[in-house]
């Protein structure tokens, strides 16, 4: 790190009162010609650059963004990070993940506030039960913590819930996964930009692709707002938007963009220390460090690009928090907006070769994808850099929508995901 | 959040309705036929075009019937209905 931080440069700049921090990623302008370019600077395309240039050793890359990084989807989460998955892929995918974020303060130089304060999924009918307890047993065999809780359990975690047996969706029980937590948001894009831009890499803001330029089966570079750039290996991160980046190298993806919405509330003293979700009545809620509640809600059930989301969506999502929650009844939310997510028939993501080559895309990550930023970032660095999948990712290829091997986590994950 | 003009009940709140997602994707004549890559076409790849997308929405806390819309999936604006079967208007592309 150039510019390391720590308590002695902090010293340091306060005895000059804060004036003279370096700028922690740099501001260029495009060159003509990189040997990879990351389309979409979120948390997932800053930590595959980030990862290419730190384990690949590809230093002559660039990251376009065409609005400002971190300003979609990464800044628009509950940032919930959880690994309690049901199939064996999912379960190595996002581990992988979670164990990348318990060091990555550290790896990063720079504090993405990582708070393992756990994750509890509330159970509020029998198939709830079936469903969740079998999921304890498959996190379990597969090495991630997960402890199933009885209603008293329940209540004693997390004591301002409401047991009453007498709600419409009464609590049941829940699972726990201790490790999992939150993290900050936007400090995970900042920190990856900054150790990527720290190694070479080119982070390129207001830069909008506007074509994909092809000679034949394989990719030669983009056509952007800022001018052609000649490349021969192209990743997409597009989040919502990967259909509109694919569609101008010509492909189809099995993807639907839909608004996902979430809220905050006035801060208020901590009240709630850990994150609780519940997908039978959609409603999971956190509290953030400036005390504010973040409070996830659904998807939209139509194709749509618009950063809004519906008022009905809304209205549920508050329903079941109130029910579950009567001490909440007269928080006033502060805040609401909407993220485009692309969601994969299947939930689950893609992080593949295409049949053009030089061109990946990693995308799909639906309602669920921040909680996977580093392995996701760490897994797609390797399947561009060696033009084949990791192992951990090799099951999430664009093919298994042909031969039918899909990772089906909708039933295993529910809507909140 | 919009409003839906439903061709056989009029202008209703969207949340009475279901979105069926693209519309147009024609239903295999001969599916023992198909290859995979034909069935996943089919089943799974969509335009999930940003700008003007023609829909399929069934008004299902009404009359419960199916009709076509087309609609900016950019700003949500609903620029024409017709109904199952008619042919899509030809001004919008």
């Amino acid at each position: 790190m150039k510019n390391k931080y720590s308590v002695f440069s902090l010293i340091k700049n306060a005895l000059s009162q804060h004036e003279n921090w370096q700028q922690a990623w740099g501001n260029p302008e495009p060159k003509k010609e990189y040997d990879a370019i990351i389309v979409g600077g979120g948390g997932h395309g800053l930590a595959t650059a980030y990862y290419l240039a730190k384990k690949h050793n590809l230093k002559n890359i660039a990251v376009l963004e065409k609005d400002w990084i971190g300003g979609g989807n990464t800044g628009r989460n509950t940032t919930i990070i959880r690994s309690n998955y049901l199939w064996d892929a999912s379960a190595g995918l996002y581990d992988h993940a979670l164990k990348l974020w318990e060091n990555l303060s550290q790896e990063l130089n720079y504090n993405v506030m990582f708070s393992q304060r756990g994750v509890m999924n509330l159970a509020h009918n029998l198939q709830d039960v079936r469903d969740l307890k079998r999921r304890t047993h498959a996190n379990r065999l597969n090495g991630i913590d997960a402890v199933w809780l009885n209603t008293e359990e329940v209540k004693k975690f997390c004591p301002i819930i409401n047991t009453s047996p007498d709600i419409r969706y009464p609590v049941l029980g829940g699972t726990l996964q201790r490790r999992a937590g939150t993290a900050r948001h936007d400090a995970v894009a900042w920190g990856y930009a900054r150790g990527a831009s720290d190694m070479g890499v080119d982070i390129i803001q207001n830069c909008e692709v506007k074509g994909i330029k092809r000679n034949g089966d394989k990719v030669e570079g983009l056509e952007t707002t800022k001018g052609f750039i000649k490349t021969n290996k192209i990743g997409v991160v597009a989040a919502g938007h990967s259909s509109v980046i694919a569609n101008m190298a010509g492909l189809k993806l099995p993807l639907e963009s839909k608004p996902l919405q979430a809220l905050v509330s006035e801060p208020v003293k901590p009240i709630i220390d850990t994150v609780v979700m519940s997908n039978a009545v959609h409603a999971y809620v956190s509290q953030s460090d400036k005390g504010e509640l973040v409070i996830g809600a659904g998807t939209d059930s139509y194709v749509s690009y618009t950063q809004r989301g519906s008022h009905n969506i809304v209205e549920e999502t508050l329903k079941a928090i109130l029910e579950l929650y009567p001490i909440f009844s007269r928080m006033k939310m502060l805040r609401q907006w909407g993220g485009i997510v692309d969601i994969c028939p299947d939930a689950s993501p893609i992080i593949s070769k295409t049949n053009i080559k030089g061109l990946y895309f990693n995308c799909g990550w639906g309602t669920g994808g921040f909680k996977a930023t580093p392995g996701s970032g760490d897994l797609f660095a390797h399947t561009i850099a060696n033009d084949e999948p990791h192992k951990l990712n090799a099951a999430f290829n664009l093919n298994r929508f042909i031969s039918g091997d899909l990772v089906d986590e909708h039933g295993a994950a529910a809507v909140a995901h | 959040m919009f409003l839906i003009n439903c061709p056989f009940c009029g202008e209703r709140d969207q949340s009475e309705f279901s979105s069926g997602g693209e519309a147009h994707i024609v239903r295999p004549k001969q599916p023992t036929e198909l290859s995979d890559d034909e069935w996943a076409e089919y089943l799974f790849m969509r335009k999930n075009i940003k700008g003007i997308q023609f829909e399929r929405w069934n008004h299902v806390h009404g009359c419960r019937k199916w009709f076509n819309v087309v609609r900016d999936t950019s700003n949500d604006k609903i620029l024409s209905v017709y109904k199952m079967g008619e042919k899509p208007p030809v001004n919008y592309k």
